[in-house]
């Protein structure tokens, strides 16, 4: 039986800052991860990833996220996702800082 | 230390013309990111987790005040106000936005400096010993040789695109601080039969194969070592694999094939290159050596030192562990510590930088060097200026007194910053050096070297650290192994796999036991975790860690 699909965002780094960006439905970038269209049609999420894979003098290294939702809201499932959404642990600077 | 010629100066301001219109063009929509990629590697460009990263040589590890002000500057107008010395001597700014890194490297440019080669499948910015020129114990100055190796290796046309990435460290002194048997290639100033040459290591990598250097020549006459490292590269280039990444480094190479068929290939191939070269390297090196002069030392009156030494603790302290002895009687060796408790290893901000400047300014005959432990150097500071740099590093939270101790820990950026992580590392440090610091142990513990990597590519260097950890990615919850027994000095040990990995909240605790547990294990106070482990072997330390399975063996 195929894998079940699970929910995600499509993300990638900022060609001119290199910061983490999110797709949203109304095919804009976020740096919030709550803004981000949550996709959970398998055939949806690969044409979503497909399109914002194109738009090379915008994004770098497109590629889809699993998150769960929260009351509506897409959290990161994996732990490299929560410091991407976040900005570096070590101490309070980053994307954090800039909020 | 080398100061650029016009030829120098004319290829780094194409360099840099070449990577302005490149960026100019990815910008543009002219170049995707495919074509983009390998251009911005070249120039030492990475994509990180939160943004750039860009990775700036400071060749062989020695910086000038002009250029350590430079680097200041650079954090301070283009990135977040600090930069991130690593362990391979190069400083790594990790905020810049693609469009201000041209305006970066030209700055850089104006103070002799580039990220060239700092990345990609060449060869890396050359290493050294961080003592070099000042280390009691040395044959010679290893720069001039490093600086040789720099020149030949910057844009070899032939070595531009080999298997892997390929590191090269230069030493000079028998105790070895530049993990010279972790090097693709390494070089060890020599002496035999009252001759000065080089004994060269081949084959040493970390990562997820760890490696030590095997000698493929025990004494290379010194005029021979630029053709005998183009052989040893140049077989490697033909015979190093493409097929497969993770099997294409040197150490793979030589371990696939033997070190005797590397051996005898290089032996072949070395007589031909060595009457292409025709002796230019020679006439190179001479040229080179008259900028390696050291600086007119003057003599110190060491009683004020002396006293200061006998009276105030903190300062006694202090010189006890971040000093070391300089080939002048009267002059020292001072290591400023990147490592306060509780701060990301190996990080400085801009005003550190230029504090460290102005002290090597005033003090020091204008020389800095930085370590592949993370920290900055002093090399010639005279014994009467101690007090006073001792007094200023404090104010600018560089006095704390840790070189080679628990707290003193390198660590890569692991997943606070990296791509390429699987867990972090950063934080791990500062909890253990924390710790350490709140038991007030670390000085009664001794030298201790505890490296952390937050990836199996080991750029923190845990294989050979006393204590190694590494983070990985379980199931999607970090984890964290343990490797015991490292050793990366002339003595050199691969670490040994303790047992099953530590969740994050559960590795410092082990950490802790495991440093406690050998106070009672040691023979004697004067006897290093190393050697405890050396003369006991892994049990007695695995018990530590693991009491549960001491308990259902018992």
């Amino acid at each position: 039986m195929p894998r079940q699909f699970t929910p995600k965002v499509v993300t990638a780094n900022a060609l001119i800052e290199g910061d983490v960006i999110y797709l949203t439905s109304d095919d804009t970038w976020t740096r919030e991860l709550a803004q981000a269209e949550v996709l959970t049609d398998e055939a949806v999420a690969d044409v979503r990833l497909l399109d914002a894979s194109s738009r090379h003098s915008e994004a770098v290294g497109v590629y889809l996220a699993d998150v769960r939702l929260e009351d509506g809201v897409p959290q990161p499932t994996h732990f490299r996702e929560d410091f991407r959404r976040t900005g570096p642990s070590n101490y309070f600077h980053g994307k954090q800082a800039a909020r | 230390m080398y100061a650029y010629n016009d030829f120098d100066r004319a290829f780094l301001a194409q360099r840099n013309r070449q990577f302005r219109a490149q960026v100019e063009r990815r910008i543009d929509g002219s170049l995707t990111e495919d074509e983009f990629k390998p251009l911005r590697l070249m120039n030492g460009v990475y994509l990180q987790l939160h943004a750039y990263m860009l990775r700036v040589a400071i060749p062989y590890g020695t910086l000038n005040s002009a250029q350590m002000r430079q680097l200041a500057l650079l954090a301070e107008k283009w990135d977040k106000g600090y930069g991130h010395f690593t362990t391979r001597q190069n400083i790594q700014y990790n905020w810049p936005k693609l469009n201000d890194i041209p305006d970066m490297l030209d700055a850089l440019a104006e103070v002799n400096l580039h990220a060239i080669q700092t990345s990609g499948n060449t060869i890396r910015n050359v290493t050294s010993d961080h003592f070099a020129g000042a280390a009691a114990d040395e044959i010679e100055d290893p720069r001039p040789v490093a600086e040789l190796i720099r020149q030949w290796s910057t844009d070899h046309p032939e070595f531009q695109f080999l298997p892997r990435k390929f590191k090269i460290a230069v030493s000079g002194a028998p105790n070895d601080r530049a993990v010279l048997k972790s090097h693709d290639i390494a070089v060890e100033v020599v002496q035999q039969d009252g001759q000065t040459g080089y004994r060269i290591f081949v084959g040493g990598g970390l990562g997820r194969t760890p490696m030590l250097g095997k000698v493929i020549r025990e004494f290379l006459p010194k005029a021979d070592l630029l053709p005998y490292l183009e052989a040893i590269v140049s077989v490697y280039n033909l015979l190093g694999r493409r097929d497969n990444k993770y099997k294409a480094r040197i150490k793979i190479t030589v371990h696939e094939n033997g070190l005797d068929k590397i051996r005898a290939l290089v032996e072949e191939r070395f007589p031909v290159l060595k009457e292409q070269f025709g002796g230019v390297d020679q006439q190179m090196l001479a040229e080179i050596e008259t900028h390696f002069a050291a600086p007119a030392f003057r003599d110190a009156d060491t009683g004020a030192f002396e006293a200061a030494y006998t009276n105030d603790p903190l300062f006694r302290s202090w010189v006890d562990t971040n000093i070391d002895s300089h080939r002048r009687a009267d002059h020292a060796i001072v290591s400023i510590s990147l490592k306060a408790h509780g701060k990301t290893p190996g990080d400085a901000s801009a005003a550190q930088m230029r504090v460290m400047a102005d002290l090597a300014e005033t003090y020091a005959y204008d020389e800095l060097r930085i370590s592949h432990e993370q920290n900055v150097i002093l090399p010639h500071v005279p014994k009467d200026a101690l007090p006073q740099l001792y007094q200023a590093l404090k104010t600018a939270g560089l006095g704390t007194a840790n070189i080679g101790l628990a707290s003193d820990i390198i660590a890569c950026p692991g997943m606070d910053y990296c791509a390429l992580a699987t867990a972090r590392s950063i934080p791990i440090a500062q909890e253990i050096a924390t710790r350490f610091d709140e038991l007030k142990l670390e000085h009664e513990i001794g030298e201790l070297k505890i490296k952390i990597s937050g990836c199996i590519n080991a750029c923190g260097h845990h294989h050979v650290g006393h204590i190694g950890i590494l983070g990985l990615d379980r199931a999607g919850v970090e984890n964290y192994q343990i490797t015991l027994g490292g050793d990366g000095t002339e003595t050199a040990s691969i670490g040994t796999r303790a047992g099953p990995g530590f969740s994050a909240d559960d590795i410092v605790p082990a950490i802790e036991r495991l440093v406690l547990g050998y106070l009672d294990l040691r023979a004697s106070a004067d006897e290093t975790f190393l050697q405890a482990y050396r003369r006991l072997g892994a049990a007695p330390f695995k018990a530590l860690l693991y009491p549960e399975a001491r308990e259902k063996a018992a």
